[in-house]
């Protein structure tokens, strides 16, 4: 159980990755990118749980009940929403290549041939 | 609730994720994949709240299973559609799913 | 590079990264300990700060300038996404037909549109005392705009949506976040420092600054993603391209 958490995110991680890798369609490519960014919510998540903890919210529970850590929860909410409007911004990228090669497919662009 | 057992749904939430993201990540239509990453969305607010994070949790259900699956969605439309008088075949499959 | 090239690349790529995770894992706290001492500073912060929802001190309180920097991101990647989505000199707008919609679902999404609002404004209302904030309040009154569009039509969405006023709200919004910042300054203290009345723990008018920053986060979020969409939307539904693919490096003068 102790290395599950992080057995999981490398996972995912790398299955992500390797989406992209493989990926014959740049729609496809951005979906890949947000499964790997979410490994980083997991990662960050699992150092920060506590066992025993309850939620860092004292509005219910006295205060000096045990918490898991609220730092890396910070971290993760503002980036969950971050991240959606940065992939918008890839989105719209995918859709002006698209305008302007016809094309979606990242091995057709010569432009990205590496 | 003891400890074990929340480990015991920590355990089966990461699971969930773990598999929910390998389903999204080798899907390879993108249509497909929206969905699944929405059911993505909802695995990872589960684990989030599994692991006492509810702040992340409702950010994560908001965003991952509404917001970024719609826009994926969208896309999908804008691209397949292509030029102008194009295959319309994809009209409401675009945004069916999603609703 | 061709696809087994790439795969094996890839291979090697993941081998190393799954060592250098590794190791780095085991520097890592284990999961579950007990001993956080981060979480800990923060909490009694927070506490000392009079504000119940410690994620909430540690986004708008302790650490509103890095937010002051993530929301910059999210007004940066708008802003790309609208200036990239616009329409082009050459495109054609075209108006979309309204299609059948079910009577239950009129029903259900005029009835639901504004309880998620409320719900939407709550969330971010109470951010400093339960969870929620103006991150996922804002989401929240976004997509509870967007069930216009699901249980009416896309015109109708357009009338309850009027596009530029939540663009200059999200720059307004954007700018407000900044400017709170500068209370600090004038009552001799840092740049975002917290130094409105406290007010009672666990009260709605507790906290100081963090209520108002999430306010201002709150409406830059929701019209952020409203004007997101909007973009998205226009391109998805009305907006028609040009039959051939412009030539790559021109067309760049759009409008």
């Amino acid at each position: 159980m102790t290395v599950l958490p992080f057995l999981a995110a490398a996972w995912i991680f790398l299955v992500g990755v390797y989406g992209m890798v493989t990926s014959r369609n740049l729609v496809h490519a951005v979906g890949c990118l947000a499964v790997a960014q979410s490994s980083t919510y997991v990662l960050l998540l699992g150092v920060g749980f506590r066992r025993g903890g309850t939620a860092p919210v004292f509005s219910d529970i006295p205060v000096g009940t045990p918490v898991v850590d609220p730092v890396v929860q910070a971290l993760v909410l503002t980036d969950i929403v971050v991240g959606a409007t940065v992939t918008a911004l890839l989105l719209s990228l995918v859709i002006q290549i698209r305008k302007r090669t016809g094309t979606v497919d990242p091995e057709a662009l010569s432009e990205l041939k590496g | 609730m003891s400890t074990s057992a929340v480990d015991f749904l920590v355990a089966v939430g990461l699971v969930l994720v773990g598999a929910a993201a390998t389903c999204a990540a080798l899907t390879r239509d993108p249509v497909r994949q929206s969905v699944l990453l929405s059911v993505l969305g909802v695995c990872l607010a589960l684990l989030f709240l599994a692991l006492q994070a509810p702040d992340v949790a409702l950010s994560q259900l908001a965003v991952g299973s509404a917001v970024t699956p719609l826009l994926f969605l969208l896309t999908v439309r804008k691209v397949r559609r292509g030029p102008r008088a194009g295959p319309e075949r994809d009209e409401g499959r675009g945004e069916g799913d999603e609703r | 590079m061709s696809g087994r090239v790439r795969k094996v690349v890839f291979l090697l790529a993941a081998a190393v990264f799954a060592v250098a995770f590794a190791l780095a894992c085991t520097g890592l706290p284990h999961f579950g300990t007990a001993v956080h001492p981060y979480g800990s500073k923060a909490v009694a912060a927070a506490v000392r700060h009079r504000t119940a929802n410690v994620i909430s001190s540690v986004n708008f309180d302790q650490r509103a300038l890095d937010t002051l920097g993530e929301e910059s991101i999210l007004f940066g990647s708008v802003l790309g996404a609208v200036v990239l989505l616009r329409r082009a000199r050459d495109e054609d707008r075209a108006e979309p037909e309204p299609g059948r919609v079910l009577p239950s679902t009129v029903l259900l999404g005029a009835a639901l549109l504004p309880v998620t609002v409320l719900v939407g404004g709550y969330v971010v209302a109470h951010g400093q005392l339960s969870p929620g904030g103006g991150f996922q309040g804002g989401v929240v009154l976004a997509t509870g705009l967007h069930l216009a569009y699901v249980a009416a039509d896309y015109r109708v969405l357009r009338r309850v949506r009027p596009l530029a006023a939540f663009a200059a709200l999200d720059a307004v919004a954007a700018g407000a976040f900044t400017a709170l910042g500068l209370a600090g300054l004038f009552a001799g203290a840092a740049y975002l420092q917290n130094v409105l009345p406290l007010g009672t723990f666990n009260q709605l008018s507790s906290a100081g600054l963090v209520p108002l920053l999430n306010a201002a986060v709150g409406v830059e979020v929701a019209s952020g993603v409203i004007v997101l969409v909007a973009q998205f939307l226009d391109q998805a539904v009305e907006i028609e391209s040009p039959e051939t693919p412009r030539a790559t490096g021109q067309g760049e003068d759009d409008r």
